[in-house]
């Protein structure tokens, strides 16, 4: 029983993560038909900014209580900035070439992580978290680390304010609205492309955050990481529907649910073959599914 | 290398000099050309200082002009996808690894000749691009990207996982000299792989230039336009789609070959994603669907790739400031870099710099004619 309850909230905390990252590729997507390969990159940038605060670069930022919560302020804030930056200079010029955007964003993939790696080294580095998040904590006989229960909040508190502006401000309804129809928005006189730099930030925004808070998960950070979780995320959002925000959610829970129970039941890396598998299996069956619908 | 520069500077400085005439008579032969300097690199002892580390004709140079032919031939047959299909794919990097991985356990493990186990190797490359092609086929655009891409995640997923410890893992798999032929075994004998290599660069571009323009490849390039007036014209795409992708990966199953020669074992590295995505930055980086591009963009993106690191670690970017030596010392990131201009400045690749600089150039010299005139 320990076994189960430690992979099932394991699980939920890796799906966590996948939906950090998977919210914002998702509505990129939906809105704007780009299949962002450069957001594991952002992922890293977050990663590596709140990595650089805690470490005592920032006044007022360290690794423990109200520092640390700064340092995952300044990583989410670094990530937003590289997001919109990259909507700006590379996205924005290319809007009438798609596959020329999709190109761009595999060219900063590839080149961001190799930055990173001149700059700090190819190595993982240490991630220095608060001590309060580093211990366990014992639910029905199981000892659980406390930082997959923050990764599970923070992913849950971005999935309400994502509803909640989606559904509650004239910008989510234009978002949404976008990825219904694109070209009726624009015709109704509407400028779209101010919605896209939105997204842009707020997927750069939940990218950047699951990168700083992926770091407690995996205890250090290094380059690839984002690139790694990338293939994961894409998982989610076929599963989910592309543009659909609820559905990434529920998506994300099930894969990183099914990668735990698999990967510790059978043998290991079978889970991450099956999830791979999962992908092929739903877009040959459901080759429809990867419209933009809003759920 | 010796490929692509002088051919690319002959143009450049031709285009600058003399009317369109002329530089298509050049045009004409510089393949030749081409072909010859690689002919003679094995016989030459002529340094290229800052390009290369010592003498051309030395085992070590033969190497990375090896591996740069492979890579641009391995470009070049990625692009009858890309370029002259429209499809992109993010999964070629598995019948890559398939040629170089069922060649080694054939020939280590069952203990059959090279020649045999190349050729089975070259099969189950073949197979594997049929079975699965088939299967990712059937969907299109951006989905076909991600069957690819989820198809050649699990091939590497299995590989590094080392299922009964087949594949050696993250190790990857050597090949014991004596099970070599002779000939092709020894540092000494390096320049025998480099002739491999030059073969399988004449044999994919005869085969790219041979299928292109065929009546097939007429339809692939329809099917790049417009892919439903195909439909409409009463041509079933999936089919014409298919031999692209088969043709493809068995050009990369051979190059895999090549390559586990080249390099003495399949590493895992060949089966990443990444590497895909490298094939793909260096289609685009030289000009997709262009006869050359690829080619040079394969054989920049390698040269890159293996000098600059030591490029970057010379005295005079040593002396440089941090904040320009540490993007230097990165080749990836400058490889990067430079896609990413290419795409969004130079549409077409650097072979459509000549055309691009022409008027440039022209312009300028009016300039100057009529400034001279009075």
């Amino acid at each position: 029983m320990s076994t189960v309850v430690l992979l099932a909230v394991t699980g939920l905390g890796l799906g966590a993560l996948y939906f950090l990252v998977a919210a914002g590729l998702s509505l990129i997507f939906g809105l704007m038909d780009v299949l962002n390969f450069a957001h594991g990159a952002l992922l890293s940038v977050g990663a590596y900014g709140t990595w650089w605060a805690a470490d005592g670069h920032l006044p007022g930022a360290g690794s423990g209580g109200l520092g640390f919560v700064l340092a995952v302020c300044f990583g989410t804030a670094v990530g937003t900035v590289a997001a919109v930056l990259l909507e700006l200079a590379l996205i924005r010029p290319l809007y009438d070439r798609p596959r020329e955007q999709v190109l761009a964003t595999v060219g900063v993939g590839l080149a961001v992580p190799a930055l990173l790696s001149a700059i700090w080294g190819p190595d993982a580095r240490p991630f220095p978290g608060p001590a309060a998040l580093s211990g366990t904590f014992g639910l029905l006989g199981a000892h659980i680390p406390v930082n997959r229960l923050v990764l599970i909040g923070a992913a849950a508190a971005v999935l309400v304010a994502l509803r909640l502006f989606l559904g509650g401000t004239r910008h989510g309804l234009v978002v949404r609205a976008g990825v219904e129809d694109r070209a009726m928005v624009t015709a109704l006189g509407i400028d779209v492309r101010r919605a896209f730099t939105l997204v842009f930030a707020i997927g750069g925004a939940a990218a950047a955050l699951g990168g700083a808070l992926g770091g407690l998960y995996y205890g250090s950070v290094d380059p690839g990481q984002g690139t790694s979780l990338l293939i994961f995320a894409f998982v989610v959002v076929v599963m989910g529907g592309m543009g659909s925000v609820a559905g990434a959610a529920l998506a994300a829970v099930g894969v990183g649910l099914v990668q735990q129970f698999a990967n510790y039941y059978t043998a290991s890396g079978l889970g991450d073959l099956a999830v791979v598998v999962l992908l092929a299996a739903l877009l040959l069956l459901k080759p429809r599914g990867i419209t933009g619908r809003l759920a | 290398m010796t490929t692509a520069t002088p051919a690319r500077e002959a143009a450049t400085a031709a285009d600058a000099a003399a009317p369109a005439g002329s530089l298509q008579r050049y045009g004409r032969w510089w393949p030749a050309a081409g072909l010859a300097a690689l002919l003679a690199a094995p016989y030459s002892s002529l340094p290229l200082p800052g390009l290369l580390d010592g003498p051309i004709g030395s085992a070590g140079n033969l190497q990375l002009l090896a591996l740069c032919l492979v890579f641009g031939a391995l470009a070049t047959g990625y692009d009858l996808l890309l370029g002259r299909t429209g499809l992109l794919s993010f999964g070629h990097a598995l019948y890559f690894a398939a040629g170089s991985y069922a060649t080694e356990l054939i020939m280590v493990e069952a203990g059959l000749p090279f020649a045999v186990a190349a050729v089975l190797g070259l099969c189950c490359g073949i197979a594997l691009a049929a079975a699965l092609g088939s299967v990712a086929l059937r969907v299109g655009g951006i989905a076909f990207s991600m069957v690819t891409l989820a198809f050649a995640q699990a091939g590497s997923i299995l590989v590094e996982r080392d299922p009964g410890g087949v594949t050696g893992g993250e190790e990857g798999r050597a090949i014991p000299a004596d099970k070599l032929p002779g000939s092709l075994a020894g540092i000494g004998n390096t320049v025998n792989l480099y002739w491999i290599a030059l073969a399988y660069l004449v044999l994919t571009l005869a085969v790219v230039h041979w299928a292109v323009n065929s009546p097939t490849g007429r339809v692939w390039e329809g099917i790049k336009e417009n892919e439903r007036r195909v439909e409409v014209l009463g041509l079933r795409p999936y089919g014409f789609k298919l031999v692209a992708f088969v043709l493809a990966g068995a050009l990369a199953a051979v190059g895999g070959i090549v390559h586990l020669l080249l390099t003495g074992g399949a590493t895992p590295q060949t089966t990443t994603s990444d590497f895909t995505l490298s094939l793909l930055v260096m289609v685009v980086l030289g000009g997709s669907g262009s006869r050359w591009g690829p080619l040079i963009g394969g054989v920049l993106y390698t040269w890159a790739d293996h000098r600059l690191g030591d490029l970057a670690g010379s005295q005079t970017v040593s002396g440089l400031p941090s904040v320009l030596r540490v993007p230097l010392s990165q080749p990836l990131f400058l490889l990067g870099a430079l896609f990413v201009v290419t795409v969004v400045a130079l549409p077409g690749g650097l072979t459509r710099l000549p055309a691009r600089l022409r008027p440039a150039l022209t312009a300028r010299q009016r300039k100057t004619a009529v400034r001279l005139r009075p």
